[in-house]
Parts: C-alpha cells; structure tokens; sequence
C-alpha cells in the first residue's frame, strides 16, 4: 500500500478542530467519495478532535488515503492524545454517557458515521481513535 | 469569523458565513442575547445555509440560543440544514425536537409572522 498522502494536523485549539475536518474532506474529494459520505467523515472527525482539546487539550490528528486488498479507496483518520486516557471504556461508547457535560454523543456518533471505527485507550497514556470511510463500489 | 446579525423589525436574522469554531458559535450566542435584549426582538432566524458540518457542538450550541431566546420572550428559527448535513445529525443521534427549523429565510421568517405577526 503505497502511501498516497499523509496530513498530519496538530490539534490544540478549536480552529484546529476545523482544519482537521477541512483537510479530511479536500482529500474525500480526490477519491470522488460521495458528498455524503464526505459530510459524515467531516462530521465524525470534528467530534473526535474536540474530544482531544475538551478532554486531553492536545494532540494530533493524520490523514491519509488507504486502498485495501480488492483496491477499494478509503480516507483513514487516526486521532491520537497523551491525555487522561478512558477509564471505562464501554460507557464512553454509549449514547448519553458523558463526564464533560456534553451530549455524550461524540464517540458513538461518530461511530455510526464511519465504516471502520477503533479505539485504543488506558488511563493516564492517552487516547489513539481510528477512522475509516471507505468509497463505494 | 464573526456572524454578522441583521435586524429586520421585530426579527433579528443571523446568517452564518462561514466554517464556525466553538469560540465563534459561543460568539454568536452572546451576541445574540445581547440584541435580543437591546431591540427587545419576537424572532431570531439563525441561518445555517454554509455550514457543511453541523457537529454535537454547534447542534447543542443552536439548541441553547433557542432556549435562551425562548425566556426572553423571543421564538429562533434555524434555517437552510442542508440535506447531507441533516442526514449526519440524525446519524449522530442529534435531535432538534424543541426547535424550530424552516427550509429556508423565506419560510423561517414566514413563520415567525405567522406566530408573531400583528402584535
Ligand atoms: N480523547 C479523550 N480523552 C479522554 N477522555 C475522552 C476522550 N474522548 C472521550 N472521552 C471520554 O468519553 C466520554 C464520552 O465522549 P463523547 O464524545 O461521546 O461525549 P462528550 O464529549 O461527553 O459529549 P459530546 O461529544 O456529545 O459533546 C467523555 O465525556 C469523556 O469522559
Ligand atoms: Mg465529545
């Protein structure tokens, strides 16, 4: 898999909230992902990255486009932070369930509008959150 | 970037420019209290037409103006959620149930008259 691109964006305030999503998207369009779809990665990716500056103040977030194995393109997001980590993971992932008075929809929101979501996370080391959203056919 | 807010008699409408970060959203609910109490307003048309990701966020941050607006007396309508955009949020699990949304300017102002017209 020869990497195509690779962005990556520091994550420290909430206009970098925005480039996060912004860049996502101009890459969405290089594939001719669907307009949808790309509003959905945007969407999925600006509450991944508010959860870095609301929970873990900073962190980074890379982009980059990924082919599997019948050539199919994707836009893959990882999300990554060196903050407090998720206690109780499965909670987090539950609609409602929040500890910054929120909605508690961020994460399993986000969940829902991707193809590929993975979360990695322990106490104290930090948060690694992986998106991808695949082009169809 | 700031949202520039434009009254028009006894409505306000506020339409959104461009990308908004939290601290322009949180901007713009100041904002709008402020002329809400200043003009003593009936309605508040907050147009989203721009925006191409309405997130948990920015979903919240409309729901509150329209709480806050409401004690005040004065009713917000949220016009222009494109379709791509309303789709996301019903994904994302956001509802808008205690908020009045219209199609567009016309159709949101149309309503505020409807229930503030004449008085
Ligand atoms: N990067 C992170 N680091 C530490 N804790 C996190 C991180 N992301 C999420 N969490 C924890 O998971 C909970 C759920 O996150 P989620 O994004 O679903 O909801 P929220 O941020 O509380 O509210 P919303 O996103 O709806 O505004 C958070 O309240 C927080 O406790
Ligand atoms: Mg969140």
């Amino acid at each position: 898999m020869a990497p195509d691109a690779v962005e990556r964006i520091a994550i420290e305030s909430d206009a970098d909230v925005v480039t996060a999503r912004q860049r996502a998207r101009a890459l969405a369009v290089t594939l001719d992902m669907p307009s949808t779809d790309q509003t959905l990665l945007a969407t999925a990716i600006s509450e991944i990255a508010r959860n870095i500056t609301t929970y873990a103040k900073r962190g980074e977030v890379c982009i980059e486009l990924v082919r599997d194995a019948n050539g199919r393109r994707g836009v893959k997001v990882v999300a990554r932070d060196h903050g407090p980590g998720i206690a109780d993971l499965e909670r987090a992932l539950t609609d409602g369930y929040t500890t910054g008075g929120g909605l508690g929809l961020g994460l399993p929101g986000a969940r829902r509008l991707v193809d590929e979501f993975d979360i990695q996370t322990a106490p104290g080391e930090g948060t690694t959150v992986t998106l991808v959203k695949w082009t169809r056919g | 970037m700031a949202v520039p807010i434009l009254k028009q008699g006894p409505f306000l409408i506020a339409s959104i420019q461009s990308a908004l970060t939290d601290t322009d959203v949180l901007q713009l609910r100041d904002d709008v209290m402020a002329q809400v109490t200043r003009h003593r307003s009936r309605g508040i048309i907050v147009d989203v037409t721009s925006l191409d990701v309405m997130d948990s966020f920015v979903s919240r941050s409309l729901q509150g103006i329209a709480r806050m607006t409401r004690l005040r007396g004065a009713e917000t309508v949220i016009v222009g959620i494109q379709p791509e955009v309303a789709f996301a949020m019903v994904q994302l699990g956001m509802s808008f149930e205690d908020v009045q949304t219209a199609l567009d300017l016309e159709e949101g102002l149309a309503l505020l008259e409807a229930g503030f017209g004449g008085t």
